[in-house]
């Protein structure tokens, strides 16, 4: 009997410990943030920490209002988006492709791999005053810079995710007969997949890093902008604004990867949580 | 006799330098049933990779020869090689052609229907274990070589895979080679086991008792006690070298 009463009380445990896992993982990780911002306000209203060097949180708040109503906060932060968004596609598309040619064909490989590796040697932000004496201060230099940014750590990624897929399970796909484009959709690409999508992950955090470089350095709008002009008419609420906008998209963007990445490898063991296809 | 026959001449492998297999002469006849037993690391999963053709010997021949094409060949591996990233259906139609159909029949009969849509994180060894069996089964293939395939089964569950092998091989004739740790296995199962050892084959038995096999059958012990002795002067002369 007291063998039976203990199970029970384990399983009531057990249960307990779930939801409290629950509340833990999405409420705990808001107190930090949330607890700063309050100490901050208070900080800066009751005038420890000058305005003039920190402006406070509500501030900061007014500002983002203020240029959210004559419209430049939305359009700002639409450009910088789709800067993002083209630059990144590109370049992780076109390391994504260099990437399967060169994991896939040794031919390429020898041809190619070293030059590319040289090549992501050189800081790309190295070339920004190359960038703008070709191309001026136009949309271009931007959408390059970003481009290349994405481009290694999706190649590299892929590359090395080709070239070490287990080949135990590459012997298993030819002795049971799969032919070699079947090998490489059925047992290349699925084994190179993880690798694949955390060099899309970085090179996404170097996007922003070269959009937020590019675009302090030579341009008429986007975030980076809004900060050029704000550093020249003294406004430290709206630099900080920016950071805080920096600092939120870099998360989306990584928060939407993860997602993508959780239902992509919803096989792996670390990422399965033993449900159905 | 359907089935591919195979047959070895004097087939020798070195890893390394380190001779593994040493003057393997072997002839295994269409539709055989054959076990290999013998010590581990005595050299029975090369002894398969080298009939499978997926290493090449480092001396000597070997041959298949099934009537009319060339011979299918599948090899369940030691280890259950499972692609973590395909159902366990999408893991047993690997390679699979035609008869898809077959995949539902086979899963139920290795007792694992119901559970096609999983990924195998979800499974458990002997799960997995059947999966791959299912695997190298639904192929048909002219011979089947098996490597250790009950290996991580309770003995209920053993007994039964024991049992869908022999109905399959009535239904579908064909050649087998098993590799089996279990001497009562291999005298259940075949129609020759044969003990490998010091790089050859030490034993070879054949052995026609009529079918289904007992366990109880006084001439099936009389010949586990043989091959277990083989078994033992083989781990002794294992540990006077080690
Ligand atoms: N690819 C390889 N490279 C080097 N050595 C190898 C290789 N494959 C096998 N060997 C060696 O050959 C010997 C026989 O290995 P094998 O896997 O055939 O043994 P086994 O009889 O199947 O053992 P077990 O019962 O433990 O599975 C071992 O000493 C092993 O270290
Ligand atoms: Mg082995």
């Amino acid at each position: 009997m007291t063998v039976v009463a203990d199970v029970s009380r384990l399983s009531k445990a057990a249960g307990l410990h779930q939801r409290g896992l629950a509340w833990r993982s999405v409420v705990l990780p808001w107190f930090l943030p949330l607890g700063l911002l309050l100490v901050w306000q208070f900080l800066s209203a009751t005038g420890i920490v000058s305005t003039a060097i920190v402006p406070a949180p509500s501030d900061i708040w007014d500002a983002a209002r203020q240029l959210a109503k004559r419209g430049e906060l939305q359009h700002d932060i639409l450009v910088s988006l789709r800067r993002v968004a083209i630059g990144f596609s590109i370049g992780a598309l076109s390391g994504l492709l260099f990437g399967l040619a060169v994991g896939l064909f040794e031919l390429l490989h020898d041809l190619f791999d070293r030059s590319l590796q040289m090549i992501r040697t050189i800081p790309h932000l190295a070339l920004v005053p190359l960038m703008i004496l070709w191309f001026g201060i136009g949309e271009e230099p931007r959408l390059i810079l970003v481009a290349m940014g994405s481009l290694f750590p999706v190649y590299i990624n892929t590359v090395g995710g080709i070239r070490n897929v287990d080949p135990k399970l590459i012997e298993l796909g030819r002795s049971y007969g799969l032919g070699r484009a079947e090998l490489v959709w059925s047992i290349i690409l699925p084994a190179a997949l993880q690798p694949i999508l955390v060099g899309m992950r970085y090179a996404l955090g170097v996007a922003w890093l070269t959009l937020v470089v590019g675009e302090t350095i030579a341009s008429r709008d986007g975030v980076g902008y809004l900060v050029q002009n704000a550093r020249e008419l003294l406004r430290i609420d709206i630099i900080v604004l920016a950071i805080i906008l920096y600092a939120i998209a870099g998360w989306l963007s990584d928060l939407v990867t993860r997602l993508i990445e959780r239902r992509l490898l919803r096989w792996h063991p670390s990422y399965a949580d033993r449900v159905k296809a | 006799m359907s089935g591919a026959s195979v047959s070895l001449r004097s087939v020798g492998k070195s890893f390394a330098g380190r001779t593994v297999l040493n003057g393997v002469d072997l002839d295994i006849a269409a539709g055989q049933f054959v076990s290999i037993i013998g010590p581990s690391g005595a050299g029975k999963s090369t002894l398969l990779r080298l009939v499978a053709g997926l290493d090449a010997p480092s001396r000597g021949r070997i041959e298949l020869r099934a009537t009319g094409h060339k011979a299918d060949v599948r090899l369940m591996f030691q280890e259950d090689r499972l692609l973590p990233w395909r159902t366990v259906l999408g893991n047993v139609l690997l390679g699979v052609k035609g008869r898809k159909g077959d995949a539902g029949r086979i899963l139920d009969a290795v007792g694992l229907q119901g559970r096609e849509s999983e990924f195998p994180v979800g499974l458990s060894g002997g799960q997995r274990q059947r999966v791959a069996l299912a695997r190298a089964l639904i192929h048909e293939p002219d011979l089947l070589l098996l490597d250790e395939p009950f290996g991580a089964l309770d003995a209920i569950t053993r007994a039964a895979m024991q049992l869908l092998l022999e109905q399959l091989l009535v239904a579908r004739p064909r050649t087998v080679v098993l590799v089996t740790h279990d001497v009562e296995e291999a005298l259940l199962l075949s129609d020759r086991v044969l003990l490998v050892k010091d790089g050859g084959i030490a034993r070879d038995l054949i052995f026609d008792q009529p079918r289904p096999r007992h366990r109880s059958d006084p001439a099936l012990a009389t010949l586990k006690e043989e091959l277990l002795d083989g078994l033992l002067t083989a781990e002794r002369d294992l540990a006077a070298v080690a």
